[in-house]
């Protein structure tokens, strides 16, 4: 009972809120009167639940986390920022539970609402909340304080900022791993918000401490952390403060540590610009790119377009093609196929920076051998980034090698295989013009529409429909349209069905006259269907495709079909057919 | 994981790699450890002669000789190398292994560095990577150390060591130190059941032997419990560390330090919460009940403490919690089973209830546990009002004939339990439903009004005048109700006949689908 009193409190609340913030009620005095008396009666009912609550009736966590959020917004209904530290009692019990969900999003509505107070509330009020939370007996509200360090310290005295300070430093040397997993991830939002001189005295050292924890989970958080501090410092004292640890941790025994720092790679490389890059990343991206865990390898691998783009101009192309390309031939023929595909999606992205020759040479002929790779992911992700290539080399390089790797693919026995290469066909149509398309792929786009599967039948269809809008109506009219309509009288109702589903997606495409002269015929003989989906799809598709005939055809042929159809012994023939007839009277 | 190039035919059937398919492939992997870069060059062993040929006088030397030579790291996961140097070092293991075990005296102070050292570089390391990010304990078969030919004789070394009559724990404390346990305790994560069994008795012998280590090897776990619970969901040894645990509680002294009270409230009570709960119940429960035989005191938050996080959605999980709560009203005392009574039954309550048999029915059991029935005779009056709504509810509705017949043996115990009482509630009970019915109906009206409210369709005036006074009012009313709160919230979406007729078109499998 009580969760239902409290699921209407946030019921009321979350709706109020939000129309608030748009600013939809205020329409003139009165609408606002009763406005504030239905705030009051809300806060009453907020108040009276969170003593229902805080005398242990009720503390289920969904609730808590529902709680949590709202008094996030609440500020408007205690009375306006004048007001906002009421809500730091309740928000500050709920950042201590255990719940993780519930102590964020705590911390998230102190976060929000400690932007409303003023400053001198926030020193009275809010300062000694966090205070509090810091020096806390268990783990969680020491975990909580880390998150509020950063929104209050910028509006404080000098005095309390040093304090503050020595609060966060206490708790990056926690006896408990979670205190100091909280603080770390902390660390790099607390160093934007110090001044320059603590940036240097104090983040520093908290910075190399944590990164060299005996808990890896510590360890790779300070990773994150890095690239924050690394913004913050000159170049000149980037080599001495924070090279020796980010150096460190490409090199840690653990494999977490390595895989977020190739997972962060970028971010990195361009928090410590292009000197540092030269001289320390390269030698260190080479060697996550030869990684002996593949999870490293592939988070490297997925950097390295990302990575080459990157380096400073000058001397890129020596680099990529002296240090970074060895690696990624290696990767190509990689013994782990999340490797193989990781490096796949971003490869044919080189292309664009080595230019035409190299890509010649250099990359064509792994993009080929990625193209017959034995896992389709690795074949899928070359084939869905062709258009790089093409700007480059032009697509015809590779058809002949293309042209088995597609084909394989669409007769993968995994659905979600073939289903992801129907979706490129109107890419690869587009690029691999109309003449290539006829003779290689045109009888695959045919074959997914008899496929066992719906979704790919389904997908099918709509791929011819784009097929149709590259090429035009007369090239469907010769080539698919015939093939389509003559499913028609396929003995599987499944093709029949599959039939209309293209004309409705055709019709538009190929125009009145291919759908009233070709299309209407058909769909309207198979109103005599023996099976009753085939049936009311028919009516289905004479609804769809009303719109594009004339409306003599309408007349005389549909509306006659329609009637009969409405007079059905199915039920759900019925149905459809009565809503065809209403649709295209209006 | 592994893309095999000749797929078996089951899959090219229906598309889908099926399951027994994929843990075939499974089966057959095995994981090295995540060694990074230890070594640079290759390493050739070349045979040691046998300490038991050497002359006491220099068996000394050699073992020293020996333990450095086990020193050396083989790569296991290339199968084809260095074969001749991995026999060497598994034969000298091997004699050590012997060595530690069967001579006296054999550990001398000067041994202890090397000996540890020989230790911690052969099985401290970071665990590889999970080769199957979501790797089912139950299901799946884990995946194998394949360095174990090696590293199984590391840890019998190692144990041997431990249990030797001349172990010094005072000289190996300066090795067997924090940061040793800290690290032996990361290795609990490791997915080889057979290492995890090592670590469980080295660990316990370690507990036992270095008091001064006692203190910060709960903290730790307390830690790994803690991670487990609300950071990754994932630890492979909770087991293991709570079998040693077990035994670890049963050595508490009364009265008990708040620390331990306050590791059964805020960790092991949490930790019914997990989704693998199944895996190490069996153990949970036991540490739960050690508390309680300890200190009978504790019955009433710890079974308060079980209702708050009991499972809503998972009945395999509540059978488990059912089958704890059998296990504490086993050892319950009288005057702390009053204590908990009125909550613990109306749980039960609604578990008799459940749609899903097999948690009816292992509550329903509770009636075949004498003990839990004398409790229940002694507390009749207040017991019964509490179960006798569902009881009789579903001895007329549940759809398990199984069921029913239990609940009327049920009904019958406590029927001649208080024969006057029984009367009473069955006679009440249809005028009971009745107002149920009645209370549900204005529920519903209220959320109604509230929906409107929220939507804002309705004149502001009229709502502000209407919705709000109800919603107290209403609190009020439901305030003394209990039960059934879930259900004014599931009239919300009724499929049209619309849905139901696209519905058809999707089926796949059949010629015909009408």
């Amino acid at each position: 009972s009580s969760q239902q009193h409290q699921e209407a409190v946030h019921h009321c609340a979350s709706s109020r809120c939000g129309e608030d913030s748009h600013g939809k009620l205020y329409k003139n005095d009165t609408e606002t009167q009763l406005y504030s008396l239905k705030m009051y009666s809300i806060i009453h009912i907020f108040y009276s639940s969170y003593h229902l609550w805080k005398y242990t009736i009720y503390d289920e966590d969904e609730v808590l986390l529902a709680l949590a959020e709202q008094l996030g917004n609440f500020t408007m209904l205690v009375g306006g920022p004048e007001y906002v530290h009421c809500l730091l009692p309740p928000l500050e019990s709920l950042a201590t539970v255990e719940e993780t969900v519930v102590r964020d999003k705590a911390v998230e509505s102190l976060r929000k609402i400690s932007q409303e107070h003023s400053p001198v509330d926030l020193e009275v009020h809010f300062e000694p909340l966090v205070k509090r939370l810091a020096s806390g007996d268990w783990f969680t509200s020491r975990t909580s304080a880390c998150g509020l360090f950063s929104v209050c310290y910028p509006r404080v005295s000098s005095t309390v900022k040093a304090e503050i300070r020595q609060h966060f430093r206490t708790l990056c040397s926690d006896d408990t791993p979670m205190v100091r997993r909280a603080a770390a991830s902390k660390l790099g939002e607390f160093a934007k918000v110090l001044e320059p001189e603590y940036v240097k005295s104090d983040i520093i050292s908290l910075f190399t401490a944590l990164a060299s924890d005996e808990q890896d989970s510590v360890r790779l958080l300070a990773v994150e952390a890095c690239v924050s501090i690394a913004t913050l410092l000159p170049q000149e004292d980037l080599e001495t403060l924070v090279m020796p640890t980010l150096r460190q941790a490409a090199e840690d025994k653990s494999w977490r540590v390595r895989y977020m720092v190739a997972d962060k790679f970028s971010e990195l490389q361009k928090a410590v610009g292009s000197e540092i890059t030269k001289n320390d990343l390269v030698p260190a991206f080479q060697n996550l790119l030869k990684d002996c865990e593949a999870e490293v390898r592939a988070a490297a691998a997925n950097k390295v377009k990302e990575f080459c783009e990157n380096l400073p101009e000058d001397n890129r192309e020596q680099i990529i093609m002296t240090h970074i390309l060895p690696c990624v031939k290696e990767l190509v023929s990689d013994t782990n196929q999340h490797v193989k595909s990781a490096l796949a999606s971003v490869i044919m992205g080189l292309s664009t920076i080595l230019g035409k020759d190299n890509t010649i040479e250099h990359l064509l002929p792994l993009f080929l051998a990625q193209l017959k790779d034995e896992c389709p992911e690795v074949r899928l992700n070359i084939i869905s980034n062709l258009d790089c290539v093409n700007e480059v080399i032009g697509i015809r390089q590779l058809s002949q090698s293309l042209l088995p790797a597609i084909v394989e693919l669409a007769e993968d026995a995994k659905w979600r295989v073939r289903l992801a290469i129907i979706e490129y066909m109107p890419l690869l149509a587009g690029q691999l013009g109309v003449e290539f398309f006829d003779e290689k792929l045109n009888t695959l786009c045919m074959a997914w529409l008899i496929d066992h599967v719906y979704a790919i039948r389904e997908a099918a269809t709509c791929n011819l429909m784009k097929l149709v809008e590259k090429f035009g109506a007369e090239w469907a009219q010769n080539t698919i349209v015939p093939k389509v309509l003559g499913m028609a009288n396929d003995p599987n109702y499944l093709h029949r069905m599959t039939t209309l589903f293209c004309i409705n997606a055709l019709s538009e495409a190929c125009g009145q006259e291919i759908t009233t002269k070709q299309m209407l015929p058909v769909v309207l003989k198979m109103s005599n269907d023996q099976v009753a989906n085939v049936r009311f799809n028919v009516a289905k598709s004479l609804q769809k495709i009303g719109p594009v005939l004339d409306s003599n055809a309408l007349q005389t042929e549909v509306k006659p079909v329609l009637e009969k159809l409405a007079t059905d012994s199915d039920m759900d023939v019925k149905y459809f057919a009565q809503e065809a007839i209403s649709a295209l009277q209006s | 994981m592994r893309c095999s190039s000749s797929k078996p035919t089951s899959e090219k059937v229906d598309g889908f790699t099926r399951k027994s398919v994929r843990k075939a492939q499974r089966q057959r992997k095995s994981q090295g450890s995540s060694q990074y870069r230890t070594q640079s060059a290759p390493v050739e062993l070349s045979p040691l002669p046998q300490l038991k040929d050497t002359p006491s006088a220099e068996q000394q030397e050699l073992f020293m000789q020996k333990l450095n030579q086990c020193c050396v790291l083989f790569d296991f996961l290339d199968s084809v190398t260095d074969l001749k140097s991995k026999e060497i070092k598994r034969a000298t293991l091997n004699e050590l292994v012997e060595y530690v075990s069967t001579y006296r005296g054999v550990l001398v102070e000067s041994a202890y560095p090397d000996i540890t050292n020989m230790i911690c570089t052969n099985i401290f390391r970071a665990l590889p990577p999970s080769d199957n990010p979501d790797f089912d304990p139950e299901e799946d078969e884990p995946t194998l150390e394949v360095s174990w030919p090696h590293m199984q004789l590391v840890y019998e070394f190692l144990l041997r060591f431990l249990e030797n009559p001349d172990f010094q724990p005072s000289i190996a404390k300066r090795h067997i130190d924090q940061k040793f346990v800290l690290q032996l305790l990361e290795l609990f994560d490791s997915e080889d059941p057979r290492e995890r069994d090592f670590l469980k008795t080295i660990l316990h012998r370690i507990y036992g032997k270095f008091l001064g280590l006692r203190a910060f090897i709960r903290k730790q776990i307390n830690n790994i419990f803690l991670q487990f619970i609300y950071e990754t969901e994932h630890f492979n040894g909770v087991a293991e560390l709570l079998e040693i645990l077990g035994s670890i509680i049963n050595g508490f002294a009364l009265p008990l330090k708040a620390e331990h009270k306050q590791f059964l409230m805020k960790v092991l009570i949490p930790l019914h919460t997990a989704k693998s709960l199944a895996l190490f119940h069996a153990q949970l429960a036991y540490c739960v009940v050690q508390f309680l035989e300890k200190d009978p005191t504790l019955t009433e938050p710890v079974i308060r403490g079980l209702l708050k996080v009991w499972p809503k959605t998972c009945s395999q999980k509540e059978v488990m919690f059912l089958g704890e709560i059998e296990e504490i009203l086993d050892v319950v005392e009288p005057t702390q089973f009053k204590k908990v009574q009125e909550p613990l039954f109306k749980q039960i309550s609604k578990c008799v209830a459940n749609a899903h048999f097999q948690v009816a029915e292992r509550a329903l059991y509770f009636w075949n546990n004498d003990y839990i029935l004398s409790l229940i005779e002694e507390n009749i009056d207040k017991i019964l009002p509490i179960m006798f709504g569902s009881l009789y509810r579903i001895s007329k509705e549940h759809w398990n004939p199984t069921i029913v017949a239990l609940v009327y043996n049920v009904l019958k115990t406590l029927m001649e339990m208080n024969c006057t009482l029984f009367d009473e509630l069955t006679s009440s009970y249809k005028a009971e439903r009745q107002r149920e019915k009645k209370k549900e109906q204005e529920r519903d009206e209220l959320w109604k009004k509230l929906d409107q409210f929220k939507l804002g369709n309705a004149p502001l005036v009229q709502n502000n005048s209407h919705s709000i006074p109800s919603v107290q009012n209403n609190n009020n009313n439901n305030n003394n109700n209990n039960s059934n709160n879930n259900e004014s919230q599931e009239a919300t979406s009724t499929p049209s006949d619309k849905d139901l007729a696209v519905t058809v078109e999707v089926e796949d499998s059949t010629p015909c689908a009408k």
